[in-house]
């Protein structure tokens, strides 16, 4: 999956990963996706909470290596 | 105005004496949902702190002015952050040192009584996760049964009353939390026991915890006489000690009793638990003190913040040992509540046959026990 822009959150604790995927949101226009990689446990369920929440689309999660990689589309 | 933190120790110290309390958890709605701290005065509001970045003000009115305030998390990163918000907005506000994580940590010991001999039992109430774990001590020695994982609560408490920890005890093998007793005796060199009937598969030694021994702690002799008591287990085993106290592990609860189902053999262990229930235990005595390895509800915990109960007691008020066998046979194996959390990781992690990282074993523990089978 391609994205326009990579947030990288590794090593960041609850709750910065959300504080900087919603700044990184904030500069993109609608449509476009962003991939957020993070290493805290608490992201998996929170990040896809708050995309719900705020009408973004949850394209993709996975895991790799103790990395969760998001893809948020921006609504 | 400034945040201050609460320790997990400092609210536990509220719920016992009934404070009032309210817990703004900011945590998302499924974990809140799920296993929230509890008390018989607090008061709730859950929104996630993900909902919040924007600023706090569309929330302000949902908030008491005349009640403590405690901002509660999973870590304890998010509350920060949510209580100097509302710190900015003028409000006095509390945040729960290490979240949720450190509530299901906590231990905190109350003593229940002395022993014939000298000596006393300790209880070590788990509050944010409902599990009870014992210290018998006498003449310098000590026993610990059904331990927590953390192991340091005990350690320490033994240190400072100079007593040298010798027995480790699992009642049977936990499937809601991860048993500190191997580690436990690694570190203290004391003899680890575990029903040999729920030893099947460990990868581990043990000593077989079997009836009719007798385990002696401390000179003067406080003899802790092992009952096979099968049911939530197929090893479950009750432990009568110094023929006062009786530690009933997951068969029998203060409210409720337990469920047969954790190792996935609901129907081959009814047969067991009503036996335990309505034959083995009815010829015990019926003013010993039961000491379970569990509670359900807030309402289970004492003045001192202990559970306990009077043995006839239970016999007239516990719903579950008033059952026929129809209706017992349908509460045990039918809308049970769901199963703890990771329970088969617990159980195989209890077993050796896995061996996960702190922060796992951490996850593995989240939420409440759910060894009833009414929670």
């Amino acid at each position: 999956m391609t994205s326009d822009q990579l947030l990288d959150a590794k090593g960041l604790a609850c709750p910065m990963p959300i504080v900087r995927t919603k700044k990184a949101m904030d500069a993109l226009e609608s449509g476009q996706v962003l991939e957020v990689h993070a290493t805290d446990k608490g992201a998996k369920s929170d990040l896809s909470a708050w995309a719900k929440a705020g009408g973004h689309a949850l394209l993709e999660m996975n895991e790799d290596n103790g990395v969760f990689v998001f893809f948020i589309q921006k609504k | 105005m400034a945040i201050q933190k609460l320790t997990a120790a400092q609210v536990a110290s509220l719920i016992i004496r009934k404070s009032n309390l309210f817990i703004f958890d900011v945590r998302n709605e499924d974990a809140f949902q799920n296993w929230k701290i509890e008390g018989e005065a607090i008061h709730y509001l859950n929104i996630p702190y993900f909902e919040l970045l924007e600023g706090v003000d569309g929330i302000l009115d949902q908030l008491p002015k005349d009640t403590e305030i405690l901002v509660v998390c999973a870590k304890e990163g998010s509350s920060v952050m949510v209580a100097e918000m509302l710190s900015e907005k003028g409000l006095d506000v509390f945040y729960l040192e290490g979240g949720m994580k450190a509530w299901s940590e906590y231990l905190r010991p109350v003593k229940i009584g002395g022993l014939k001999s000298g000596g006393s039992i300790y209880q070590f109430v788990r509050i944010g996760k409902g599990c009870l774990s014992y210290m018998i001590e006498s003449n310098g020695e000590a026993m610990i049964v059904d331990p927590a994982r953390m192991t340091e609560p005990y350690e320490s408490f033994a240190k400072e009353k100079g007593i040298t920890i010798k027995y480790a005890v699992d009642t049977h093998l936990h499937a809601d939390h991860i048993s500190g007793g191997r580690l436990l005796a690694e570190k203290t060199g004391s003899t680890y026991y575990l029903p040999p009937k729920d030893a099947d598969e460990v990868t581990f030694p043990y000593t077989p915890l079997d009836e009719g021994e007798t385990i002696t702690v401390g000179r003067t002799s406080v003899s802790v006489e092992p009952i096979h008591s099968p049911g939530h287990t197929a090893g479950s085993t009750t432990l009568l000690i110094d023929k006062t106290y009786l530690l009933t592990g997951d068969i029998l609860f203060v409210e409720s009793i337990g469920r047969p189902d954790l190792a996935g053999k609901a129907e081959d262990w009814v047969g067991d638990l009503r036996n335990t229930l309505y034959h083995s235990y009815r010829e015990l005595s019926d003013d010993l003190t039961v000491l379970p390895a569990h509670y359900s509800n807030i309402s289970e915990l004492g003045n001192q913040g202990e559970v306990k109960a009077v043995l006839g007691d239970l016999f007239e008020k516990n719903e579950g040992l008033h059952l026929d066998e129809t209706e017992f046979r349908t509460a045990v194996t039918e809308n049970l509540p769901p199963q703890p959390n990771a329970y088969q990781e617990i159980r195989k992690t209890n077993m050796g046959k896995l061996i996960p990282d702190k922060e796992t074993q951490q996850e593995m523990e989240i939420g409440p026990n759910r060894c009833a089978i009414n929670d």
